[in-house]
């Protein structure tokens, strides 16, 4: 057999993958992207106040994440599933962690591309405003932020990918996993936002918090993915 | 072990859950042998293919498969197998190329390669660039084990690899596996039709209760 390729190629390859995929399905631009709008657009029927919808903008577009975050992991791992591609993958000899970094990275920039939409949706629906200081800040929240979701997702979406009721198994597994997420980027989103009189300073310490998680899972995720898709 | 056991299963246990599915294996392959298993359903031999290709955990007993030992060194087997089960193993929303690209590039093999196998199995044209979604079982079948021609194998295990393939796909197939037997590989195969079966096998296996007997 010819030499096995190497792990930056098994990244790119399995990147591409999940991305092609997802252009040729569009489940994430038809169904993820309508239910993440929806959301925002609920929690303005339901809180109704301008003044309040600014305040917790920045939750609302986290916690919309989130809940996508649980849609996309679960598709990210059925096309892996519906046809036995995750044993061909075990079977192929490869680096499993390269596999992990490739589905990795393939979420977050699909996760990054729903934050786009979220925020552009909270600036039309709840007319926050941001400063180009502000802004610096959003973008490295939403890059680090993603990329840890991304991590702990395809982890986690690894660990139920083979067991019964996976469906209800991820979200109840995840959600305290993320809670950290959750709150981090809330906060930062909301120092870039203002929301509250919140200065923009006051948001890197949040943004340092979700680099650190993003460190650890991605370093975790990397050394735990092999084991936990073996067993 | 010598160097021309491809596997070497002494008194193997393997248990999937809580269940000996394979309930003290013993039996050998040489390098060059297309082996049948054959058996009722049920009988261990979906989980035999699998434990040689390092998927199972062995519970008991010695196995070695290439030279491996299965109890310490599964991963090293892995590389040098080739396994069709009973799923093919393919991205439903992908193309025939496209799948074929993508497993062609894990196990570094080329595009000339890519084609080769996609011609061997009947699917160059228009059928190449279908979703596998839109493909009937039998095309399917023959785009898995297309995928499988790339890999090079040393030992192919394959899963009632005939299932769902029409009389030309599988004197395809039959035609691929020998082809694969001259240029060194081992072939060990499930499979139910017996006849067929039969004329391809060099040697027949018969798996009973999780035990292995020659036949």
């Amino acid at each position: 057999m010819k030499k096995s390729m190497g792990k930056g190629r098994v990244v790119s390859a399995v990147l591409i993958k999940d991305l092609r995929i997802e252009a040729r399905s569009r489940v994430v631009t038809n169904q993820v992207l309508p239910f993440a709008g929806l959301i925002m657009i609920m929690f303005a029927f339901a809180l109704d106040n301008d003044d309040v919808l600014q305040r917790v903008a920045g939750g609302l577009i986290w916690l919309a994440t989130i809940f996508s975050l649980f849609v996309i992991v679960q598709r990210s791992f059925a096309i892996d599933t519906v046809d036995a591609a995750l044993d061909s993958l075990r079977v192929a000899g490869i680096d499993l962690s390269a596999v992990f970094l490739g589905k990795a990275i393939a979420l977050t920039l699909q996760l990054m591309a729903l934050d786009v939409v979220l925020i552009a949706s909270a600036f039309l629906l709840y007319q926050v405003q941001v400063s180009a200081v502000g802004l610096v800040l959003l973008v490295t929240c939403v890059t680090c932020a993603t990329t840890g979701l991304g991590f702990v997702g395809t982890l986690y979406g690894g660990l139920t990918a083979g067991t019964n009721g996976r469906e209800t198994l991820l979200p109840l597994l995840l959600l305290p996993v993320v809670a950290p997420v959750l709150i981090a980027a809330t906060r930062a989103t909301e120092a870039a936002f203002g929301s509250g009189g919140a200065a923009t300073s006051e948001g890197w310490a949040w943004v340092g918090l979700l680099t650190i998680f993003a460190a650890v899972f991605g370093i975790g995720g990397s050394l735990a993915f092999g084991p936990l898709i073996d067993e | 072990m010598t160097s021309e056991k491809v596997v070497d299963f002494n008194d193997v246990v393997i248990v999937y859950d809580d269940f000996p599915a394979v309930a003290g294996a013993t039996f050998c392959v040489d390098a060059g042998e297309i082996i049948l298993l054959q058996g009722p359903n049920g009988a261990g031999k979906t989980t035999l293919l699998r434990a040689c290709a390092g998927l199972l955990q062995i519970a008991r007993g010695s196995a070695n498969v290439l030279g491996c030992d299965l109890q310490t060194d599964r991963a090293a087997v892995r590389s040098r197998v080739g396994l069709l089960g009973h799923a093919n193993g393919l991205f439903q929303d992908l193309t025939v190329s496209e799948n074929m690209s993508f497993w062609s590039r894990l196990v570094g093999a080329n595009k000339i390669d890519i084609d080769q196998a996609i011609d061997a199995m009947g699917l160059s044209g228009r059928l190449s660039e279908t979703p596998v979604a839109k493909l009937s079982a039998g095309q399917r079948r023959r785009c898995a084990l297309a995928s499988l021609i790339v890999r090079r194998a040393q030992l192919w295990l394959l899963d009632e690899p005939h299932a769902g393939l029409d009389a030309q796909g599988r004197d395809e197939l039959d035609r691929t596996l020998r082809a694969a037997r001259d240029s060194g590989a081992t072939v060990i195969f499930a499979s139910h039709e017996i006849e067929r079966a039969q004329s391809l096998a060099t040697r027949c296996l018969l798996v009973t209760s999780g035990t292995v007997m020659p036949v």
